[in-house]
């Protein structure tokens, strides 16, 4: 077996090593699997958030005899905030339709109006917890409301840092224009907001809508 | 100010690979027809469930969440085609694969968690009805 190799494949003559071991490398063009790396990013944010749902989905039903989803939850809130984020979604979406003309201030604007939504949907939902604290209905409270203030919780993390990212962006395209750097950085924080958008799918159907059922 | 950008814009590709690479990238970036009919079915997908719960059109509590997690899921596939441009091709089938790779995992650690804490309750309940008689 050893013999056979070390006849037909001699490993030590440099035009087979370098064929053997690649050692030719390709031309790396800068950020050319940025896209790439950023979506199994994701991929590994979606893994987060399931097992987020499936703590959810495990102590839901876990009260202690504290105050349950039918008494907690207001659906025109949740729809209310439901709509601010989808609005923030189709705005971002115009504003890479700006930042693909080379539209420099138009693609700023609608990040702005982005931002906007954005902020609605924290505003609405920071809302929703004071209230649902001052109620007494603590993370501490229950099994179920550990759950729902971790899962619910964590999608506004990610939000707020969606925001803070957008913020950035707006001040390095003032400063740089639509540089290709620019344009990447955009194209990998429309796929995390659209991404949280999926992720509120999730939210809204199994949290809110199935726990007034 | 527009013009100075775009003509940057032009000469900024040091690498013959970035341009290929990016008209690529570009192929996968929808137009604002695409925009739109994501945003006008999500509004759709997603004011459908809420009229669902919050009206109780159907009286059965369990079908009705059969219906919205379907239009959830509906949804959910929406908005990775018209939002996040997936497709078969971008990255030589890459993202796809990473997406069926996850979905899998996600499948099977939702579901074993569900299973299996669900057993486990019904099998502990005995207990957990007086924990003080327990030694």
């Amino acid at each position: 077996m050893t013999a056979t190799i070390d006849t037909t494949h001699d490993l030590s003559q440099p035009e087979l090593q370098a064929a053997f071991y690649d050692l030719n490398e390709h031309d790396h063009p800068e950020g050319g699997s940025t896209m790439l790396g950023f979506w199994i990013y994701l991929m590994s944010d979606c893994l987060i958030f399931a097992m987020l749902f499936a703590a959810y989905g495990v102590l839901g039903g876990s009260l202690a005899a504290g105050p349950g989803p039918k008494d907690l939850f207001e659906l025109p809130l949740v729809a209310l905030n439901t709509a601010m984020l989808l609005f923030s979604s189709i705005t971002y979406g115009f504003a890479m339709l700006a930042m693909e003309k080379g539209n420099k201030g138009g693609t700023q604007l609608w990040l702005l109006v982005t931002a906007v939504f954005g902020g609605a949907f924290l505003s609405i939902e920071m809302y929703e917890f004071y209230h649902l604290i001052h109620e007494g209905a603590t993370p501490m409270r229950s099994g179920f409301l550990t759950a729902f203030f971790s899962l619910v919780g964590t999608h506004g993390l990610h939000v707020t840092f969606g925001m803070i990212w957008l913020f950035t962006l707006v001040v390095q395209i003032a400063q740089k224009g639509l540089i290709p750097a620019n344009k990447r950085r955009l194209m990998c924080l429309s796929l995390f907001w659209h991404f949280l958008d999926v992720i509120w799918i999730g939210v809204f159907t199994f949290v809110y809508l199935m726990g007034m059922l | 100010m527009a013009h100075a950008d775009t003509h940057t814009e032009e000469h900024a590709h040091p690498h013959p690979g970035a341009d290929k690479h990016d008209a690529m990238e570009h192929g996968g970036h929808g137009s604002m027809r695409e925009y739109v009919v994501g945003f006008i079915l999500s509004v759709v997908l997603t004011a459908i469930p809420f009229w669902l719960v919050m009206s109780g059109a159907i009286p059965d509590g369990r079908t009705t969440a059969l219906v919205i997690m379907a239009f959830a899921i509906v949804q959910i596939v929406v908005h990775m085609i018209y939002f996040l441009h997936m497709n078969t091709k971008s990255e030589n089938g890459w993202t796809v694969m990473a997406l069926i790779f996850t979905i899998v995992i996600v499948v099977i650690a939702l579901s074993g968690s569900l299973w299996v804490m669900y057993h486990l309750n019904t099998n502990m309940m005995p207990m957990s009805h007086d924990m003080s008689q327990m030694p």
